[in-house]
């Protein structure tokens, strides 16, 4: 899978622009003015506090939220991507896990987004399945059912399910949450993987680290683009206090950028650390 | 011995009831899949309560009681569906207000007719035995065309009941699925309503996919053990039926509820009395995940 390696391809433009857009629910605007573009092969991670329309964000540039103002466009395509060049995995809270399917199932549904109603899976659709889930390294659990499956398991096979047929960008709505350090870091790997077969990762997170030392660009999102550069560049005190609306102090550790609370706010309600990582 | 089972067929009344009846499970049987899965049993039942509105109103004067509730139980269905996805009322409330309301409306019309209770008895528990071949013929192709459509968009029902904003992702129509399901759940109610009646409907719709969700991990098996559970409890509640002359419909419920509670309690995987039996190995498994 994912046999195109040429990255930067000119003609098509970026992976993903956002041009002044505005978007939001029953018209009233989550999003507004927010600005920024993407190039092939980068991994951007978007950080923000709850609310701040990280996950507009990305529906918006699935076409499932229609922009009130401004446009989108994807792989140099304005409008409603076309289906299969992106892939996408929801949070995991908003997937039901009591649902009697397999992983192999799952990983199946990736293939809907080809071909239209009526349309039977094929041969080709089951082996790019399973190719998937070897992807993942979840093939020999194919016949689990996913509610059998630890947090991690989870994820992979939502990404499987996302990278079935073959999109050249992906959208993970909060991969990290729930996962214990030692599957983040696999994750990520996996990413990493993706990324040099060809494809560009953009992921929402609230973990401050992992687009500190993962991520080639950060996207500071608080309603309004705060700031979207390098995360060396991007990530200071005053973008981190804007962003959060809070009082930030960045910590630098082993080359790695850490966020901490300098002293409470009275209607301080950021959340900034681990601390939604109770799910699963 | 062998008479017990071949004599209720000597007769034409008792073959028209096999037949309504059991096209009537199989199409509850598949659907209810669905209907247990996405926990819209209440949603059934409030279309097949309503319906007594239409029901009443054909009665009344003298038109088809099918088509009456069919006329009925379609704008029913989508007006919960409606009412839930836009209006700022919660889904149960919807559903609890076009519940009674049509209920209410099929009493006051059935009271103005003659033999009120006796005929409400027979619309509100089902008269399967007075069922002629042309509503055999009906109930038996609305069914086949609730299955055929099943079997069609089975993929983007299944898709857009286990994720519906990864489904819509992927460019499957999911508004249109997300009205087409309560609507064939709507459609498969009134063509039960004759086998077990509104008030039994839901049982046909829930027990046997209940049932089929305790034995069985996998969907595509679940939805087979959900029909052969249906089968078996129409076929089994027609012979108790006959045999110990009790009611049609209630028979079928009470048989397919047997079937059930078998299951609840002997079910290899999820059994009741298996768990019981071996309580110190539960937590290791819940602690498994």
């Amino acid at each position: 899978m994912l046999e195109k390696i040429e990255s930067a391809d000119p003609a098509n433009g970026p992976a993903l622009a956002v041009r002044n857009l505005w978007a939001g629910y029953n018209g009233n605007p989550v999003l507004e003015a927010v600005n920024f573009q993407v190039d092939r092969g980068d991994m951007v991670g978007i950080i923000g506090p709850n609310g701040s329309g990280k996950s507009t964000l990305i529906k918006t540039v699935l076409g499932l939220v229609k922009p009130l103002r401004g446009e989108v466009s994807v792989l140099g395509r304005n409008g409603a991507p076309e289906r299969h060049l992106v892939g996408y995995t929801p949070q995991t809270e908003l997937v039901d896990w009591d649902f009697p399917v397999t992983v192999f199932d799952v990983a199946l549904m990736g293939r809907y987004s080809r071909g239209g109603l009526f349309r039977r899976t094929t041969k080709e659709d089951r082996e790019a399945a399973d190719a998937s889930l070897e992807l993942v390294k979840m093939f020999d659990l194919r016949d689990r059912l996913i509610g059998e499956l630890s947090g991690g398991q989870r994820r992979r096979v939502l990404l499987a399910r996302a990278m079935a047929h073959n999109p050249e960008l992906l959208l993970l709505d909060e991969p990290m949450a729930g996962l214990d350090a030692t599957a983040q870091h696999q994750l990520l790997d996996l990413l990493d993987e993706l990324r040099s077969k060809g494809a560009t990762v953009v992921l929402s997170t609230h973990d401050l680290s992992c687009v500190s030392s993962r991520c080639d660009k950060a996207a500071c999102l608080n309603r309004r683009l705060i700031a979207f550069g390098k995360p060396s560049e991007v990530l200071n005190e005053q973008v981190l206090g804007e962003t959060f609306g809070t009082h930030l102090l960045m910590v630098h550790l082993d080359g790695q950028a850490y966020a901490v609370q300098h002293h409470t706010h009275p209607d301080g309600t950021a959340e900034v650390d681990h601390s939604d990582h109770e799910h699963d | 011995m062998i008479d017990f089972f071949t004599e209720p067929w000597e007769f034409a009344f008792m073959q028209r009831a096999l037949l309504a009846a059991v096209f009537a499970a199989l199409v509850c049987s598949v659907v209810g899949v669905f209907v247990v899965l996405r926990g819209m049993a209440f949603m059934g039942d409030a279309v097949a309560h309503s319906s007594l509105a239409g029901m009443s109103v054909a009665y009344f004067f003298g038109g088809s009681i099918f088509w009456g509730a069919f006329a009925w139980a379609l704008p029913a269905s989508l007006a919960i569906t409606f009412i839930s996805r836009r209006a700022q009322v919660r889904l149960d409330t919807a559903i609890g207000i076009i519940f009674a309301s049509g209920f209410a409306v099929g009493i006051i019309l059935m009271s103005r007719v003659n033999n009120y209770t006796a005929d409400l008895f027979g619309l509100l528990f089902g008269n399967v035995l007075g069922v002629s071949w042309g509503e055999v013929l009906l109930i038996g192709l609305v069914a086949g065309g609730v299955l055929l459509v099943i079997i069609a968009l089975y993929k983007e029902l299944l898709f857009t009941a286990y994720d519906a904003t990864m489904s819509a992702a992927s460019g499957v129509p999911v508004r249109f699925i997300q009205y087409l399901l309560p609507l064939l759940v709507g459609i498969t109610t009134v063509a039960s309503l004759k086998a077990v009646g509104i008030v039994l409907v839901l049982a046909l719709l829930v027990t046997p996919a209940a049932t089929a969700d305790l034995l069985a991990r996998r969907l595509p098996r679940i939805m087979a053990i959900s029909v052969v559970t249906g089968f078996v409890s129409t076929v089994a509640g027609l012979y108790l039926s006959f045999h110990a002359d009790l009611p049609t419909g209630p028979s079928i419920v009470v048989v397919a509820t047997g079937l059930f509670l078998a299951a609840m309690l002997f079910s290899p995987s999820k059994g009741v009395v298996w768990q019981a039996w071996r309580p110190s190995s539960l937590p290791v498994e819940e602690a498994g995940v």
